[in-house]
This record gives C-alpha cells, sequence and structure tokens, in this order.
C-alpha cells in the first residue's frame, strides 16, 4: 500500500513523501495499591507530504480504506499550504543506534504485574498509609518513511517504561510524589531500585513542612535532575527550537557563538545514545541522526533544525525533525543530555546556610517561555536550613529567566540521572531564582 | 446504524462481568500560523475503536485502529480484565438507552472550502502585524468533526456526533530579548461563525502585547484579587472541580473525610455546578462515553459540598448516583471522570461592589493555562491592572496564582452578577488532553492570593 501510494503521488505531484507507523503498547495499571487495569494497544496510521508547485500539501489518515484518498486532499491543500523551502532528501549512510531489544518482546504480562506489586510492596512496608499508583508496560514501534528522492528505510524499537507515584495525606496536606524511567531495555532491578530510593528519600525529606524564604534572588536553589527537567528544560529548549529561530522569536537569534551561560553548562541533543528512549538512527523525515551541541562551555552551539527550518535559514537540517501522525514535522529535540560537574549531591547541600531544593514544579509552561521565563508553583520542594534538609516547603512559587540563572550556577553535580530516556541530567545549583511564599 | 451488526455480534456471550465497544471515526481540519506566515495545513481523517471489559471489578482495554477480528479483541480484553479482577464489578444502574444523536449545528464548518477558512486566518494574521511593534502572528484554527458509536453488554447502543470548532488568536510583541504575547482563545460547538468578526478583538490583542513590553512585573506575594469571569471559570475548573471528580475520591479514604458531603467550603454565596445538559456548549453532549445520559450536577450548594462528578464505576462504589461525566478523548482512551460546562453561578454583587474598599489589589482578566494536583492549583492570567483606592489603573505583567483549595475558597468573599461563559478552554488529565469543556462564572473577589512576579 506504501508503495503505491508513494508511486501514485509521485507521478501527480512530482515530489512526495509517505510516513506509515505501527506500534502496540502493553501497559498494566495499579490504582491506590491495586492492579486496576490491563491494556493493549494497537496504532497504525500513514501520512501524505507532497511538494506542489513549491507548496506543502499534508494530510494522514488511520482509516486504511481511505488511503488513496489522500492522493486528492493533498493536491486540494497543496495550493494553500506553506512554501517548501526545501526537497526531500537522498538516500544516505545512517548510523548504528541501539534501539531494539529482542528480550522485551519477552516480557509477560505476569512479571509486570509481579514487578508493580512488588515495588508498591516494598513502599507499604515502610509507609503503610501511602496510596501508590505504578504503570508497567513495554511496547514496540516501527516507521517507516519513504520519499520520492529514493529513501525507503524504517527501523524497529523497543520500549520498556515504569512510573510510580505514592500520595500522603495528613489532615488536608496532600503530598504527591512522581518518578519514572524508561528504555528501549527491560529496566534492570538496579533501576527499578533506584525508582523505589527517589521516592523514599522525597518521603523522607517531606516528613516535616517547612516554611520557604522569600528570596528575591539572592538564596541558592538546587535543581535535582527531575527539577532541571520540570524547570529549566523546556525554556532553555524553546530557544533552540529552529522554528523560533525562523520568525526571530528566540532571544538566541543574534549570539550563535556568544557565551549565553556560565562556562561550565554544556547541553547536548544525542540521539546516538544507545538504550535511550528518544534514540533514533534517523530523524521523521528521514536526515541522519547526528549529536548536536546546543551549549558548549556556554557558548550558544547550533539551533535545532528539520528540513523546512533548515531551508528558511539557508543551512543543513540537523536530523531534528520530530512528529506525531496527524502533524507536519517540526524541530524537537531526541536526547537531551547535560554534561555532569563534580560535587557531590550532599555537599551541595552541607554547603548551605539558606536555601531551596526543587524537584517537582506545578503549572509549569504558563508564563513567557519563548524569553526563557520561568514561574510556577514548588508541588515538591524543600527548604535547606544550615546545610541540612529541613522540611517539604508548600504555598511557594519560583520564577526566574533561565539564562540568567544558568549564568549564575555555583555547583553542578556529579551524578546525572534519566528522566524517561529523554534527558540526562545532573543537579544544578545556582541563584537568580525569586521564590514568593504566603504570608500565615 | 453503520456499525451495530459488528459490535453486537462481537459483543455476544463476551465472557466478562461488564463489555463495551466505541468505534469513532473522526475527520480534522488544522492550520496554523507562527512568525509573519502560514506554519501548517493539514486534513487528517482518523478510524478506531477499542473494547472495555470488566471482570470481578478488574477491567481490560484493547484499542485499535482495524476494525478486522472484532471479536478476538472482545476476548483479548475478556482475558485482561479476568487477568485483574479480585473482587466485585460494581456499576451504576442507568437507562440503556438506543440512540442516534446528530450533531449540534448551527454554521457547519466541513461546508466551508478550505480556502476561505484560510482566508479568514490570513485576514487575522495580516491585522496582528499591522499593529506597530508586533513580530509573530501565533494563530491556530482547528475543526473536527467525531463520530461515535457505542454499544455495550446491557444494551446500550448509541451513535454520536459531536462538531467542534476551535481557534486562538495570539500576538508577539519583541523588544531585544523581552517577548510579550496577548492573545485569547475561542471555541464552539457546530458554529463556523464563531471565527468571524474580530477585528477588534484581533487589533487590542496586539495592542496589549505591545503595551506589555513597557508594564512592570509585579512582586511576588499575597493580594487581594479580582477575577473575570474567563479567569474565574478557570479557577472553578481547577481548583474545584478535579478534587470533585470521583476517581481521585472513591479508593481514596483520606480523601473521603476531607470532600464528605456537607462539608463547608466557604459562604453561601459558593454554588457551583457542572454538567452536559446545558445545549450547546462545548462540554455538553446528550450521553457520556459510558452511554449515561447527561446530567446537572449541583457540586456545592451555599458554601456546602453537595455532589461530585461519576462514571458508573466511581458512582457504584460510593453509592451516588452516576453523572454522565465518563469522557474519553479518543478511541485510544478509557473514559475516565471528567468535568463538561463548570460554573460558579453568579451572586448578587455589581463589579463596583467587588472592586469598592479593595485598596490595592490586582484586577487579573482572560487565562494563559492552569493546573492542579489535589488541593493545589495554579493558573495564569491573560492580563493584570494594578487597583487602587477601588480604581482600575495601568496594567502589569500577566500573574500566576496559586493556593490551596481550602484556604482559598475561605478567602473568597465576593461573588459578582454577571456570568458570563468562556468556550475557549480544553481540559487535561491522564494523558488525555485537550478534552473539549467550558467554564463560567462572574467576577469574583478573593483575599490574599499569593502571586507570582517575573
Amino acid at each position: 500500500m506504501s508503495e503505491s501510494l508513494l508511486t501514485a503521488a509521485t507521478s501527480k505531484f512530482g515530489q512526495a513523501e509517505v510516513y506509515r507507523v505501527e506500534s502496540e503498547s502493553h501497559p498494566v495499571s495499579f490504582e491506590s495499591n491495586k492492579l486496576k487495569e490491563i491494556m493493549r494497544r494497537d496504532t497504525s496510521g500513514v501520512a501524505l507530504r507532497v511538494i506542489d508547485d513549491k507548496r506543502i500539501g499534508f494530510t494522514s489518515t488511520t482509516n486504511s480504506e481511505r488511503e488513496m484518498e489522500m492522493l486528492d486532499r493533498a493536491g486540494s491543500l497543496a495550493p494553500f499550504g506553506s512554501e517548501a523551502f526545501f526537497n526531500f532528501p537522498e538516500p544516505t549512510e545512517y548510523p548504528t543506534v541501539d534501539i531494539f531489544d529482542p528480550a522485551v518482546l519477552e516480557i509477560s504480562q505476569s512479571s509486570m504485574v509481579e514487578t508493580g506489586q512488588s515495588l508498591i510492596e516494598r513502599l507499604l512496608d515502610e509507609w503503610p498509609d501511602l496510596l501508590c499508583d505504578a504503570r508497567i508496560g513495554w511496547g514496540t514501534g516501527r516507521g517507516r518513511i519513504m520519499n520520492s528522492a529514493g529513501i525507503d528505510e524504517a527501523y524497529e524499537q523497543t520500549s520498556y517504561y515504569c512510573s510510580l507515584g505514592a500520595q500522603l495525606i495528613r489532615g488536608t496536606d496532600m503530598l504527591n510524589i512522581w518518578t519514572g524511567s524508561s528504555s528501549s531495555h527491560v529496566l534492570e532491578e538496579n533501576e527499578l531500585d533506584r525508582l523505589l530510593q527517589t521516592v523514599r528519600r522525597s518521603l523522607r525529606w517531606s516528613e516535616n513542612i517547612a516554611k520557604a524564604t522569600p528570596s528575591t534572588g539572592d538564596i541558592p536553589v538546587i535543581f535535582t535532575p527531575r527539577g532541571f527537567a520540570a524547570t529549566l528544560l523546556h525554556p532553555l529548549l524553546s530557544g533552540f527550537n529552529g522554528k523560533n529561530v525562523v520568525n526571530e522569536s528566540s532571544p538566541l537569534c543574534e549570539r550563535w557563538g556568544e557565551k549565553i551561560v556560565d562556562e561550565n553548562i554544556s547541553v547536548y541533543d544525542n540521539p546516538l545514545i544507545g538504550g535511550a528512549s528518544g534514540s533514533r538512527p534517523f530523524d521523521d523525515e528521514g536526515v541522519a541522526s547526528t549529536k548536536t551541541a546546543l551549549i558548549e562551555n556556554g557558548i550558544a552551539g547550533q539551533p535545532l533544525l528539520d528540513l523546512q527550518t533548515a531551508g528558511q535559514l539557508g543551512k543543513l537540517s540537523t536530523g531534528a525533525a520530530g512528529r506525531g501522525l496527524a502533524t507536519t514535522p517540526s524541530p524537537s529535540s531526541s536526547v537531551i543530555d547535560v554534561a555532569a560537574g563534580d560535587t557531590h549531591f550532599e555537599d551541595m547541600i552541607a554547603g548551605i546556610k539558606e536555601g531551596l531544593i526543587v524537584e517537582e514544579l506545578l503549572g509549569a509552561g504558563q508564563g513567557n517561555e519563548l524569553g526563557g521565563d520561568f514561574r510556577a508553583n514548588v508541588s515538591l520542594g524543600y527548604r535547606i536550613a544550615n546545610g541540612e534538609i529541613v522540611g517539604r516547603v508548600k504555598d511557594t512559587m519560583v520564577s526566574g529567566n533561565v539564562y540568567s540563572v544558568l549564568s549564575q550556577v555555583e555547583y553542578i553535580g556529579d551524578s546525572p540521572e534519566w528522566i524517561f530516556g529523554s534527558l540526562r541530567s545532573p543537579a544544578i545549583q545556582c541563584r537568580g531564582v525569586e521564590v514568593a511564599t504566603k504570608s500565615e | 446504524m453503520k456499525y451495530r451488526d459488528i459490535i453486537e455480534n462481537a459483543l455476544q456471550n463476551h465472557g466478562a462481568d461488564y463489555c463495551e465497544i466505541r468505534i469513532e471515526e473522526t475527520d480534522n481540519t488544522r492550520l496554523t500560523y507562527r512568525g509573519d506566515s502560514l506554519d501548517s495545513i493539514g486534513q487528517t481523517s482518523g478510524l478506531g475503536g477499542n473494547v472495555r471489559a470488566a471482570t470481578r471489578g478488574g477491567w481490560g482495554f484493547a484499542s485499535f485502529n482495524s476494525l478486522d477480528e472484532l471479536r478476538s479483541k472482545v476476548t483479548d480484553a475478556t482475558t485482561q480484565s479476568r487477568a485483574v479482577g479480585d473482587s466485585k464489578t460494581e456499576l451504576a444502574e442507568v437507562d440503556h438507552c438506543v440512540d442516534i444523536v446528530p450533531p449540534h449545528i448551527v454554521c457547519d464548518p466541513s461546508r466551508i472550502p478550505i480556502g476561505e477558512k484560510k482566508r479568514i486566518m490570513d485576514h487575522y494574521k495580516d491585522l496582528l502585524l499591522s499593529v506597530k511593534g508586533i513580530s509573530s502572528a501565533d494563530i491556530i484554527y482547528g475543526d473536527t468533526s467525531r463520530k461515535t458509536f457505542f454499544a455495550n453488554s446491557d444494551g446500550a447502543y448509541i451513535e454520536q456526533e459531536q462538531v467542534h470548532v476551535i481557534s486562538r488568536i495570539s500576538a508577539q510583541a519583541r523588544d531585544g530579548g523581552d517577548v510579550q504575547q496577548a492573545g485569547f482563545s475561542l471555541g464552539s460547538q457546530g458554529d463556523f461563525n464563531l471565527v468571524l468578526d474580530l477585528d477588534d478583538q484581533v487589533i487590542a490583542a496586539a495592542k496589549r502585547a505591545v503595551s506589555l513590553l513597557d508594564a512592570k512585573s509585579l512582586e511576588g506575594g499575597e493580594r487581594t484579587v479580582i477575577l473575570d469571569p474567563v479567569l474565574a471559570g478557570v479557577f472553578v475548573h481547577e481548583a474545584f472541580g478535579h478534587l470533585s471528580e470521583g476517581d481521585n475520591v472513591y479508593e481514596n479514604e483520606k480523601l473521603k473525610d476531607i470532600m464528605y458531603m456537607g462539608r463547608k467550603f466557604g459562604g453561601k454565596h459558593l454554588n457551583f455546578t457542572d454538567g452536559a445538559a446545558m445545549p450547546g456548549l462545548r462540554g455538553s453532549f446528550k450521553y457520556d462515553d459510558e452511554g449515561t445520559p447527561a446530567t446537572r450536577t449541583p457540586l456545592v450548594r451555599d458554601g456546602e459540598l453537595v455532589g461530585r462528578l461519576h462514571s458508573r464505576e466511581t458512582a457504584a462504589k460510593l453509592n451516588e448516583r452516576p453523572t454522565g461525566n465518563a469522557r474519553a478523548i479518543g478511541y485510544n482512551f478509557p473514559p475516565i471522570v471528567r468535568m463538561t460546562n463548570t460554573i460558579i453561578e453568579q451572586g448578587e454583587a455589581t463589579f463596583d461592589d467587588l472592586i469598592q474598599g479593595v485598596e490595592e489589589g490586582v484586577y487579573v482578566r482572560n487565562w494563559y493555562g492552569g493546573m492542579t494536583q489535589h488541593e493545589m492549583f495554579t493558573f495564569s492570567s491573560g492580563e493584570a491592572y494594578m487597583i487602587r483606592n477601588g480604581e482600575i489603573q495601568e496594567a502589569v505583567r500577566p500573574v500566576m496564582l496559586t493556593g490551596n483549595l481550602f484556604q482559598t475558597l475561605n478567602n473568597l468573599d465576593g461573588v459578582g452578577n454577571d456570568l458570563d461563559m468562556n468556550q475557549g478552554g480544553g481540559c487535561g488529565k491522564g494523558g488525555q488532553s485537550p478534552l473539549p469543556v467550558s467554564n463560567g462564572s462572574p467576577h469574583i473577589r478573593i483575599q490574599k492570593c499569593l502571586i507570582s512576579g517575573a
């Protein structure tokens, strides 16, 4: 079907691309300490993109009986479509990336159920009042890209994931903790242990409630790896998104090659890391994956580009095209890798007289991320006083600007952690974060 | 009744305590603009379905795009449910309806040619960019038709079609590294006219974005705030609505102790309601995704908790009446308890009554987003203005408001008499986003609300 669709589209429009996905996933879900639901999800669909008279026509369907209809649809949309600044790419060599593990396909439903039960039981042993949710699952997905320039490539990727949540209610105080992990390999016992340790640590640090100290930016704030993901990652990445660079809404537009943050900060987009969920041999337009330095030693490297944004900027695609079935490709990150430093996490805490640890936020992404701003409620965070964690903070908001905060880095942690297979980051201690709290 | 035979055949001798099949057909059109031009235009169509089964209280679920071998998918879901269940399947009794529900249509977007949709949006894009200082026009237009074909082992068979139109029009102004945005969101069920005649609003949004470049940021802290109907609607959705969803409560003894019927949340001026049985709104429908007829559910009356939102399962387990709030965003998700149209019923205060006596405070309007985690919530305004000595004064940069449900409802001390609905929102929960909902409220006043600066 894909071949005939491509052939017909190519003869009708000259340039055409067919993108087909098939996937299945098998999650088991626990709610309130009990097994609740077992699912199986199968997805398949196809998207057609054509370039007709230099304009892009795009359509997709999950209805296999309507695939050939897409030819007319694409044709009727193209005259109104945006101008194409690219040609579909030709075949090339692709790197080999470790993203398929046959052992994942052998995972049994009962073993996932046992894993979930064991995680929950181990938490309940120590905290019998907890209500835990968990989801464990495996999946496999196959993406195939074909175009009129001769590319016909496919890869299959496996995934195994586990997320774990715990809720503790005391009076009207509700504590919620979430953590999770995913990989293209089966998660090993030590990774599951790490998830448990994360939840246990959060529970221990939350035993007391502490009032955060209001600050206009003069107290140190530690972002744990999860805190970095929740607070700084998105406003930072928006500056590197090719679309924001093309329309000049990125604050980095004229700053490539300049120092934008502390010299100890290096951030890469690296889809070649084995086992990471975001890794891939080529992007969703068939462009070979490469490691891209977004920030190296504090200096702005280059933006993430797909074919269209690269064409608009007169550059080459960085292999950063991501897409869902129903949307046209656009620049997106694959695996973000933040370089580690040399400070033990415990030493950071010990060295702080008055400070805050940020682990999870509620409501991030509502502020002006395009300018690098962040602001949100700290849904999980702790006060540090005299070198020790004294308790969980509540009714506390943090705000600031990612470029400003990352220019005031004090220490970078020596043990980076994976966040759901798409980010690896150490803890980062910095200043410049405004902290607001409630008075009573 | 297009799929009735194949669905009902597949359901025969399903082997679970309960089984349902939902098939969906969708058609979408979407246009997006960024910078000074069209970003993308696309049309997509979809076909998919799912089987959901319950055995001894455990659930199995299988979703798919191919309708072949529906019978084996029933077996899959049933087998999964058996592997889960170890107690008792409890589902509240509802009328098992057989019905075909046509879409609510005022002006059908599928009858408007794509060229016309683009011409209208091009015009708004040009209008935004004609305002001096605007660097980018960010526009989304989308319309969707969703037809569902539902049957369950209790004998229900329901076909429903919904047509939605949404748009967000937003302008970006830039001064060096400082980027400010202002815009508005619209939504309707079945009415393309929604996107016509917006010139005044579009220009006002662009001018607002430019003026924000010169506006000051507020310092974070506690303040008296007055919320306009749009933002107050987001507030009731985020701060109260989510906690009244039965699935948060039904297996959570501690939360039951907190959210008990009759609990006092505030003064007699607090009256909250949710319901899909309000015709023509974004969150309106005749039956939910479990086939339960829509209702209108009082949540708070005279400051006391009087009701909550349910699926058939949460209603049965809490021994309350089903409310028709089980909704799924698409065929690849099971229905979960969701809001529909959520409102703060109007009170008696005029706007002047609310603002009088506010020595210093903030008037917040329009929404940018919101999130909630049980008793803790945050939401962002699209606009903010200082109030001094009972008068609205200069614009300041938009703020984020946050708080704890219990304290904040106690501090909600004024409810206006000017109820208005906001149809431009969408709700996310359990990975299912954005689900069509609407919110409504009059102006409200909250004392000691924590807001952020930046």
